[in-house]
């Protein structure tokens, strides 16, 4: 049995004892939080053990560090993807494009709603692929740019084009050649975005707008005009307003277009910059007028009306998500067998008619025409050559640069 | 004390096995007890810690790495570069955690004292939009605040808006955007850190007291300066820091609700994190918040002049 004896008790419990008998409370008490603090920063400041971490350098490997191919063994593939970026049918559950091919193939799809923001999946996933380990993933669909990065530090696996024959007859020709991935070594378009400027008629009130210049200088507009946080579409756009070609554009331009837009911003003529969250500001007439995502465009014209949206004269940027191959992937030849049904037309004919965003493959129009006539028809699904030829690219990026680039335009936005 | 004296009959040869079994397991207990709770905070507090602090004194690039060259130069760099968005974040969340303040104590009082059989639907109001998401909520303030909306538009025909944008807390006739938009959303998802404990001060004040104070001929304003008052203090001082901690480092409301010139330190340690990839700066700028806000509590409990904190 035991029994009570404070003897047996260290001096440090007897001490807890006592406390806790004084107020049955006051186990936290400002002196004891006090000392709590003062301790917490004497552990951080006494700490020699910080020399011990440090992040290693990214292995440089070009060609990716492939995993043993496991897509003989199991057939599955593990796709991640943003949300709402695949059809849906009517239950909302499944995705027949998906089900089509697991159906032709006997690959499983375990497929995966995980990315919402480049930026944050690129801190989730970059531990594992720095220290080379698998991300669990076999295809990921990131914006050009960060493709370009993960390319850049070795982190993606070369495509093996025998196994993706029809991906490499329908990409249409505006995809073909990136200057970050000539011929289309480690990733193909999964979809193109189009960065355009919508308006909302009703909060415009009869101010007519045809260029970018118009949204960052008519007084009219003030506080109304709503820019991108992704730096490529808002500088690129600046710099076309400004003739100036995205493409190949110097370091001086750059810092030419950031004061331009850093004028508009100082006069307070843009009421704020964001990211997909502008299409609730721009239906509720809270922006005017606003950079926009294409896609985004087609589904809000839908809802409501008054939404519009308009090319400048001087062109648009287009950009894309591309799929890739993350390094350690375990189903490699699956997940190019994936992307190649991604090039056939009809499946690239029920996407494109689901997600209304430029769809990257050639041959499509009869089969879109077949499911939706008017999508068929609509330059900002598939661009006709009128539109084709205002569309711009941003060059890509030394890794240097991206840094200098995007600490101007964080400082631009705000911080 | 009986054990001792009842100890030697029960056992012949005292220095053998048996009794020492209960002793050792006694010994040990309290610690195993405390051992998940040690291990948590060791990988999930102190080990990022660390982490962050080495970070913060490297240097490098993603290609070639970062290394430890204790270059404490980020520090100064960060602070020089981004001292305004430190002092607006402490101005954001010091207005919010008043507001709170002001909001939240008739709230808890009335909860306390007066509601009654109502007490506990007034509980469930105070904490049901947490079962919404931090975002949802924030995001709903959108709607509340819009243009067009009915708020600014009583506001508006006021004159209000008049008044709060000479001050500088709005632009022109817009209440989204604005410094204003950022410390109401602040304030709102805050308000029940504030209320709850409060609350719990306030409710274990004895009812007697106040019968005392009021058979000692004490107004009710008085009864409320020497009694409630000092005995809720608390209340306010867990409740300020439960609010104004969170608060600094929020950055939700200012991405959602500001503008570019409402942006909070929480926003610069983002974007340095993730979009410039600047990762010594951005966990520099964490520390110098770490030690503002540990300075500025320890400050505020030594001046708050109350001995418990719940």
């Amino acid at each position: 049995m035991e029994q009570y004896e404070p003897d047996r008790l260290s001096p440090a419990q007897v001490a807890a004892m006592r406390r806790s008998f004084r107020t049955g409370r006051a186990a936290l008490t400002r002196r004891s939080l006090l000392r709590a603090s003062a301790g917490g920063a004497l552990a951080a400041g006494g700490l020699g053990t910080l020399s011990a971490c440090g992040i290693p350098a990214a292995g440089n490997t070009q060609g990716g560090v492939s995993a043993e191919d496991h897509s003989e063994k199991e057939k599955t593939v593990n796709f991640s993807n943003w949300t709402e970026y695949m059809d849906v049918d009517d239950s909302g559950r499944r995705h027949p494009t998906l089900e089509a091919f697991t159906k032709r193939t006997g690959i499983k799809v375990k497929y995966t709603e995980d990315i919402n923001d480049n930026t944050e999946f690129f801190g989730k996933i970059k531990p594992q692929l720095a220290a080379g380990q698998d991300t669990g993933r076999d295809i990921v669909v990131l914006t050009d740019w960060l493709a370009a990065r993960l390319i850049r530090l070795g982190w993606v696996q070369k495509l093996d084009p025998a196994n993706l024959p029809n991906a490499f007859t329908n990409l249409s020709a505006q995809f073909r050649n990136p200057d970050w991935d000539p011929g289309r070594a480690y990733s193909y378009p999964w979809q193109g975005i189009s960065t355009v400027i919508a308006y909302n008629k009703k909060a415009l009130d009869g101010v007519e707008v045809k260029t970018l210049s118009d949204l960052l200088d008519d007084p009219k507009l003030k506080g109304r005009v709503g820019l991108l946080t992704e730096m490529r579409d808002t500088v690129g756009m600046t710099l076309l307003d400004m003739d100036k070609d995205p493409a190949k554009f110097s370091a001086d331009d750059y810092d030419a277009a950031i004061a331009r837009l850093q004028k508009a911003v100082d006069r307070g003529q843009v009421r704020r910059f964001t990211g997909n969250d502008y299409t609730a500001d721009l239906t509720k007439g809270d922006f005017a007028a606003c950079l926009a995502w294409a896609g985004d465009v087609v589904q809000l014209k839908a809802d409501n009306p008054d939404i519009e949206f308009l090319i400048p004269d001087s062109g648009y940027m287009t950009s894309t998500d591309a799929m890739l191959i993350p390094n350690k992937a375990r189903h490699k030849t699956n997940a190019e067998r994936l992307i190649d049904y991604y090039f056939e037309p009809r499946p690239a004919a029920r996407l494109a008619a689901y997600i209304n965003f430029v769809c990257p493959v050639d041959g499509v129009k009869d089969e879109l025409a077949k499911i939706d006539q008017d999508a068929a028809n609509n330059p900002l699904i598939l661009p006709d050559k009128a539109m084709q030829a205002k569309s711009r690219a941003f060059r890509s990026l030394s890794s240097k640069e991206e840094t200098v680039f995007e600490e101007k335009f964080a400082k631009l936005t705000g911080a | 004390m009986a054990a001792v004296t009842e100890a030697p009959p029960l056992a012949p040869a005292p220095e053998t096995k048996p009794p020492r079994r209960p002793r050792r397991r006694g010994r040990w207990t309290p610690y195993l007890l405390l051992l998940p709770g040690l291990l948590w905070l060791l990988v999930f507090f102190a080990l990022p810690v660390i982490y962050q602090a080495s970070t913060s004194v490297q240097t490098g690039s993603l290609e070639e790495g970062y290394r430890v060259t204790w270059h404490f130069a980020t520090y100064w760099d960060a602070l020089s570069e981004y001292w305004p968005q430190f002092v607006r974040s402490v101005l954001y969340a010091a207005s919010a955690t008043v507001l709170c303040l002001l909001l939240g104590y008739p709230l808890a009082y009335l909860i306390a004292f007066r509601a009654g059989r109502w007490r506990n639907l007034i509980m469930i109001l105070v904490i049901a939009p947490f079962f919404t998401s931090f975002l949802i909520r924030t995001l709903a303030w959108k709607t509340i605040l819009a243009d067009g909306g009915p708020v600014v538009g009583v506001l508006d025909a006021l004159h209000v808006l008049d008044v709060t944008s000479w001050l500088g807390w709005t632009a022109g006739d817009r209440v989204l955007a604005t410094p204003l938009a950022v410390v109401c959303g602040l304030t709102y998802n805050f308000l029940p850190f504030m209320i709850l404990p409060l609350y719990t001060s306030l409710e274990r004040i004895d009812p007697r007291l106040h019968e005392a104070a009021n058979d000692l001929y004490a107004r009710p304003s008085t009864t409320f300066r020497k009694v409630t008052l000092p005995l809720s203090m608390p209340g306010v001082v867990s409740g300020t820091l439960l609010t104004f901690i969170p608060a600094t480092g929020d950055y939700v409301n200012a991405d959602l609700l500001g503008s570019t010139d409402t942006r909070m330190v929480g926003n610069v340690i983002q974007s340095q994190f993730l979009r410039i990839l600047d990762y010594p700066t951005a966990a520099a700028l964490s520390f110098i918040l770490m030690a503002a806000i540990l300075f500025m509590v320890t400050f505020y409990i030594r001046k708050s002049g109350t001995e418990d904190l719940v």
